[in-house]
């Protein structure tokens, strides 16, 4: 059982049942929305982004455990990121759920993302846990995701 | 010299009971996958309506087509062509007689249920279907069975009508037959809901379908695998399976239609075995079932579903019926009395699958936290989405059962499911 408590860890679980930044962002400068057709996964990220820097992200949808609390953290580990700094992110997440790289190798630039260490034991979660990413790089490089802020 | 064909399946190896009690021990004996290990836990296979197990007899069969009489079909006059002509057309008398068609000429081997359907559309509804005219299909129908007549109606302009359900499953009867017109050209129809289990009364359906000229297809997918068809009493005019629901191979699936409606409708693909002769001028199709069946087959695929239903044909059916509904009486109280948990599919004629939904834990979450138990369930949407909007669910657990089935895996899915909750709880 022992990996299963490693894949819902409980920064995981806590993040699931109170999602954090959870909402609709009226004034969002980039929104996009991720979908993964193969479990139901929805999500809609939003970022407020002022020059070239990340200052505010929320996020809506439903999805499960692994992939709202990924959301959720993103939200949180994004805020004053510059936008390259943010895709560069997303690279290291992904290769830590992807198991291409070791956690401790990582930990400093990922902060509290290290708890998805365990999704690599999970291959049919990976993209669960990138959903949410995958959406905030369509968000900032999409043309046609782009809203305007009226 | 004596044909090596171990098409049929000897008595003793699937004959579990006679009379009644059914053995079902001696019956997962048949099945070597059943006794592999999953994370370290017996493998629980609960996902029997996306795919379900293979007796040995019908991996032996596979294995010996390579092994010993491997050839083309239909286009060789040596030994091992004729050897494997013969296996494939016994394959087809094997399936007209277990669905009880009345020629081997309305059995059409297609790849599944999917490659069924979308012959039907493609050349009867081609055919037959003008602006105007509508197409019936239901709401719990599976995307194989909506994709092709939207595509068609796109194409001819007909309409597509859907029969709404009810809160339990059920199809709302009276609106069907209010959908019913003169209009109405079709009626496609899912004989046993992949999600949520209903057995639909299809014999009534293709009863009203006929009173206003109207055809009438049945996607027997998940029926089949249940219990055993027979499609003069149902008087459908088309009725599809896939041989990998029905415990065969991968890759082949049966198209069955009343023999006068195949021979007016035009072939389906062309190339070879689907003619009789080709010149720039003219061609000449074949005859049925071989104008539907254009180039090589999957032939093994054809020789070990005809053994599938001979393993199934050898098995007492009363029995496994009654081992089933006690299957399907067992889980859903199991699931019932856990907390939090919601079944979806509720109808009371309904075959052994159990869809449901915990409160708090997402389907996917749970297919995860059951999988580590060893329990093997389908999780998400079923290939059925409006059936997930009709219940707001944005996706399900689904434990679907099989004969192979215990009550003491049920309880094991049981122990997994209060597990997952647990996890969410904590
Ligand atoms: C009711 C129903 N119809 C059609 C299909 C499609 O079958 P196949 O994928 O074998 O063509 C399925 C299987 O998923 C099914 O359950």
């Amino acid at each position: 059982m022992t990996d299963l408590r490693e894949l819902y860890q409980q920064v995981i679980l806590d993040h699931t049942k109170k999602p954090r930044n959870f909402h609709e962002m009226a004034n969002a400068t980039h929104h996009a929305e991720g979908y993964n057709p193969l479990c139901g996964d929805r999500v809609t990220v939003y970022l407020l982004v002022d020059g070239d820097t990340i200052t505010d992200v929320s996020f809506t949808g439903s999805g499960c455990a692994i992939c709202t609390s990924s959301a959720s953290l993103m939200t949180q580990s994004l805020v004053s990121k510059k936008i390259d700094e943010a895709t560069q992110l997303f690279g290291t997440f992904r290769d830590l759920v992807m198991g291409n790289v070791e956690a401790d190798q990582t930990i400093d630039e990922l902060d509290r993302l290290a708890v998805f260490t365990g999704v690599r034991e999970f291959p049919m979660r990976v993209k669960c846990a990138t959903l949410p990413w995958h959406t905030m790089k369509e968000a900032l490089t999409g043309g046609a995701a782009t809203i305007s802020t009226e | 010299m004596t044909v090596p064909l171990e098409t049929s399946v000897s008595e003793s190896k699937a004959t579990a009971s006679r009379g009644g009690v059914f053995d079902v021990q001696k019956v997962r004996a048949d099945f070597p996958i059943l006794g592999r290990e999953v994370n370290g836990r017996p493998l629980v296979y609960l996902d029997n309506a996306a795919t379900a197990q293979k007796p040995a007899a019908v991996i032996d069969a596979i294995d010996s087509y390579y092994q010993t009489y491997n050839a083309n079909i239909h286009r060789g006059v040596h030994r091992l062509s004729q050897l494997g002509t013969q296996a494939y057309e016994e394959a087809r008398g094997k399936i007209q007689r277990y669905i009880n068609a009345s020629s081997t000429r309305e059995v059409i081997f297609v790849r599944g249920t999917t490659e069924g359907i979308n012959l039907v559309a493609g050349s009867w509804g081609r055919e037959n279907l003008r602006a105007g005219d509508e197409v019936l299909v239901t709401h719990m129908e599976h995307h194989s069975n909506i994709v092709p007549w939207q595509m068609l109606c796109q194409q001819t302009g007909a309409v597509l009508k859907v029969v709404p359900i009810d809160d339990r499953g059920r199809l709302d009867l009276d609106q069907y037959e209010k959908l019913l017109s003169d209009r109405t050209r079709l009626v496609s129809v899912v004989h046993v809901s992949n999600v949520l289990g209903t057995i639909n009364p299809v014999r009534r359906i293709i009863d009203s379908a006929h009173q206003v000229g109207a055809k009438v297809l049945v996607d027997g997918a998940q029926a089949v695998p249940h219990f055993s068809v027979d499609v003069q009493a149902l008087g459908c005019d088309f009725y599809v399976f896939s041989g990998h629901k029905l415990f065969g191979p991968t890759g082949i699936g049966v198209l069955y239609g009343q023999e006068a409606i195949l021979e007016a409708m035009p072939p389906y693909q062309g190339g070879g075995d689907m003619i009789k002769s080709v010149s720039f001028d003219k061609t000449l199709y074949n005859d049925l079932p071989y104008k539907f069946e254009a180039g090589t087959p999957h032939i093994v695929g054809t020789i070990g579903l005809g053994v599938a239903v001979d393993y199934l044909g050898a098995l007492d059916a009363v029995a496994v019926a009654r081992h089933e509904e006690d299957l399907l009486r067992y889980g859903t109280e199991l699931l019932e009395s856990i907390e939090g948990v919601r079944l979806i599919g509720t109808a009371d004629e309904k075959a052994s699958i159990l869809n449901f939904v915990i409160e708090g834990v997402h389907a996917h979450d749970v297919g995860t936290i059951l999988d580590h138990g060893g329990v093997a369930v389908r999780t998400g949407h079923h290939c059925c989405q409006p059936v997930m909007d009709r219940y707001d669910v944005p996706a399900t657990a689904r434990a679907s059962l099989a004969f192979y089935n215990t009550r003491g895996e049920l309880d094991v899915l049981a122990g997994a499911v209060r597990e997952a909750i647990g996890v969410f709880r904590s």
